[in-house]
């Protein structure tokens, strides 16, 4: 698997794991159900343990437990990853991440890192119910001390693919603790590459961090003045781009889309740039509607721009439980169709 | 004899901070509030007298007894419990978080557990030779994480001495109000080698503690020792709602630096007395002078 051509997002995360594991020996990666030939519930981690078996340790069904071991690891100089194996379950970490590793940092007065990298699944769309099919990260955006990243599926210009290259560059490249957004359904999607976006026009914006966690702007190429901004993450910023592609072609509405890699501490300049062209805003997200990423974002926009934002809308999985049913579950989260419908109502 | 007065000494050093600590709370120069380890100081001193300079220490909200007998500086911890920059952790991290050296204590309960575990994964994984000493009280039995870290304390056989101070009181509620079953069968369960003591006597603690560290030194394998003991305190200022007849009959029969000053000739106790008492004062108005925000 590891040396196989990175194709799909789930490979180029797995490539990444890979390299971290590879090129640094502080890494461990911990987690349930690792071990060949299972790699993980998801597949992420498929592999490594054939080639790195004294750095991956399988453990038992203890997430609190596990999390904060890894903050202990990292108070002692490793590198440690954890793989949770459904987003859902970030609430068991919820202590160890919020009044543990995010906060050693700061309340030993800088004399300590705590460079935790805790990676989880999250999204619905698989029927898997309830309790296994939730976007939790809004609840960990905005601790103090806590980088929360999301990958986008693009190929960029790394051997290792975006997703691959952020997840590097968060498990080796930053002392900070990070929490890795991943979603069940991007695991599948291609990695965009130059052919599959000559329609588009793709603007990156590194930050002026070391650590490289990119902001995106994607447009099409040639296209009249864009009457409608667009952002969001993840796995709902494949389904905006399709959106978008669609507005344009069906609909003759034109928009540009910011996708966000890190989604705390914000990192909002290109958004702004773009709605202060545009003057409207619409933010998409899987998690629930109330006090959400949107909220925060169309927020600072609306700070930052006063009167140049004209119009914001929002995006998001409708309140209440995620239901097994097909077709009530796609009720129940933001689709590519009601991101159209929304922008055609704003526009 | 000179081991006995020097055995005072560092239970002394420890009782006379903590008491000019709660004497000068009450002028108003410490923000919030703190937790003292009077009548605990045996196990501070009795455990991390056999410590190596490489060894790492995990401990919780009650750590000012443990960061004094690992051999931190008591002006340092005045500044800090006064939010003074000269502080351990500049004044942040206050009377509960505490890092120095290879000193760290946390104020949530039975999340330290896990740091105690993952900090003895890493020195394992490094070979370091060094081992942990995570202490816990009865009170953190009741977190669930606890029972995750010690499954895997023992899985993967952790260096690791997981100290236990049963002061059988947490906060206001008594173990028999919070505790069900047996405590050592906790740790035995997870095939943890486990010591029970029932003392405050430092020359009962200090000889179980050093063979125990001894054995996770040589076998790389985790142990536990459960020290009965006593809070001759409240749990942090004036909470102590237990009976004052209670309380004075734990001073009389289980105070530590009694137990250890009666083994003392009048001078050598007058000599150590008289000495720590000028240190501390010492530390204190140092502390008090050094720049900072509550001057």
């Amino acid at each position: 698997m590891s040396r196989s051509p990175v194709k799909t997002v789930l490979d180029s995360l797995n490539r990444g794991l890979y390299q971290a594991l590879a090129d640094d020996p502080r890494v461990v990666l911990l987690g349930e159900d690792l071990l060949d030939p299972y790699g993980g519930a998801f597949k992420v981690s498929r592999g490594l343990s054939t080639v790195f078996p004294d750095q991956i340790l399988t453990t038992p069904i203890s997430e609190a437990g596990i999390t904060g071991i890894a903050g202990g690891m990292a108070l002692r100089g490793l590198h440690p990853v954890v793989e949770i194996m459904f987003g859902d379950f970030t609430t068991l970490i919820s202590d160890q991440v919020i009044n543990h590793i995010a906060k050693f940092h700061g309340m030993y007065h800088g004399k300590v890192t705590a460079p935790v990298v805790i990676r989880t699944p999250m999204g619905g769309r698989r029927g898997y119910g309830p309790t296994h099919s939730q976007s939790l990260e809004k609840f960990f955006l905005g601790v103090p001390g806590l980088m929360v990243l999301a990958p986008f599926n693009l190929f960029g210009d790394h051997p290792l693919g975006a997703p691959g290259r952020l997840l590097y560059d968060a498990i080796v490249k930053t002392e900070m603790p990070v929490l890795f957004v991943e979603n069940k359904l991007q695991y599948l999607l291609s990695l965009l590459k130059d052919v599959d976006l000559s329609e588009y026009e793709v603007l990156t914006d590194d930050g002026k961090d070391a650590f490289s966690s990119p902001c995106y702007l994607l447009r099409i190429k040639s296209a009249p003045k864009a009457r409608l901004v667009l952002t969001a993450y993840g796995y709902m910023a494949h389904l905006a781009l399709d959106a978008m592609h669609r507005l344009a072609y069906e609909e003759e509405i034109f928009c540009e889309l910011v996708v966000q890699t890190r989604l705390a501490p914000l990192n909002l300049e290109m958004l702004f740039e773009a709605v202060s062209r545009a003057g409207s805003l619409l933010t998409v997200e899987e998690g629930t509607f109330s006090m959400g990423w949107g909220a925060e974002v169309v927020a600072r926009t609306a700070v930052t721009l006063g009167t140049g934002l004209k119009q914001v809308g929002r995006l998001a999985a409708k309140e209440g439980v995620i239901p097994v049913a097909p077709e009530l579950e796609a009720a129940c989260l933001p689709g590519t169709d009601d991101i159209i419908a929304r922008a055609k109502e704003m526009v | 004899m000179a081991a006995n007065k020097e055995l005072f000494k560092k239970l002394y050093r420890i009782r006379r901070f903590e008491t000019v600590l709660l004497d000068q709370f009450k002028t108003g120069i410490f923000p919030g509030t703190t937790h003292t380890s009077l009548g605990q100081e045996a196990n501070a001193v009795g455990v991390l007298s056999h410590l190596r300079k490489d060894d790492v220490v995990v401990s919780n909200h009650r750590c000012h007894g443990h960061f004094l007998a690992y051999g931190g500086d008591p002006q340092a911890l005045f500044a800090e419990l006064m939010g003074k920059p000269s502080g351990v952790c500049g004044g942040v991290g206050g009377s509960q978080h505490i890092h120095w050296r290879n000193f760290y204590s946390s104020g949530v309960q039975g999340g330290t557990v896990a740091m105690a575990a993952g900090m003895a994964l890493a020195e394992k994984r490094i070979k370091s030779g060094a081992i942990v000493v995570g202490f816990m009280g009865d009170g953190t039995l009741g977190e669930g994480i606890v029972y995750e870290c010690l499954n895997m304390i023992s899985l993967w056989q952790l260096p690791i001495l997981i100290v236990l101070e049963h002061n059988q009181i947490a906060q206001t509620t008594p173990t028999s109000l919070a505790i069900a079953g047996s405590v050592i069968k906790r740790f035995e369960a997870f095939g943890i080698p486990t010591e029970e003591l029932d003392t405050s006597d430092i020359l009962e603690i200090l000889p179980v503690a050093g063979k125990l560290i001894e054995q996770v030194r040589l076998e790389t394998a985790p142990r536990a020792l459960i020290i009965t003991t006593a809070r001759l305190g409240a749990h942090s200022k004036g909470d102590d709602t237990r009976c004052p007849n209670e309380v004075e009959s734990l001073w009389q029969l289980r105070d530590p630096i009694a137990i250890q000053a009666a083994r003392l000739p009048e001078m050598a106790f007058n000599q150590v007395v008289s000495a720590v008492d000028a240190e501390i004062q010492r530390a204190f108005e140092e502390a008090l002078a050094a720049k900072g925000s509550l001057q």
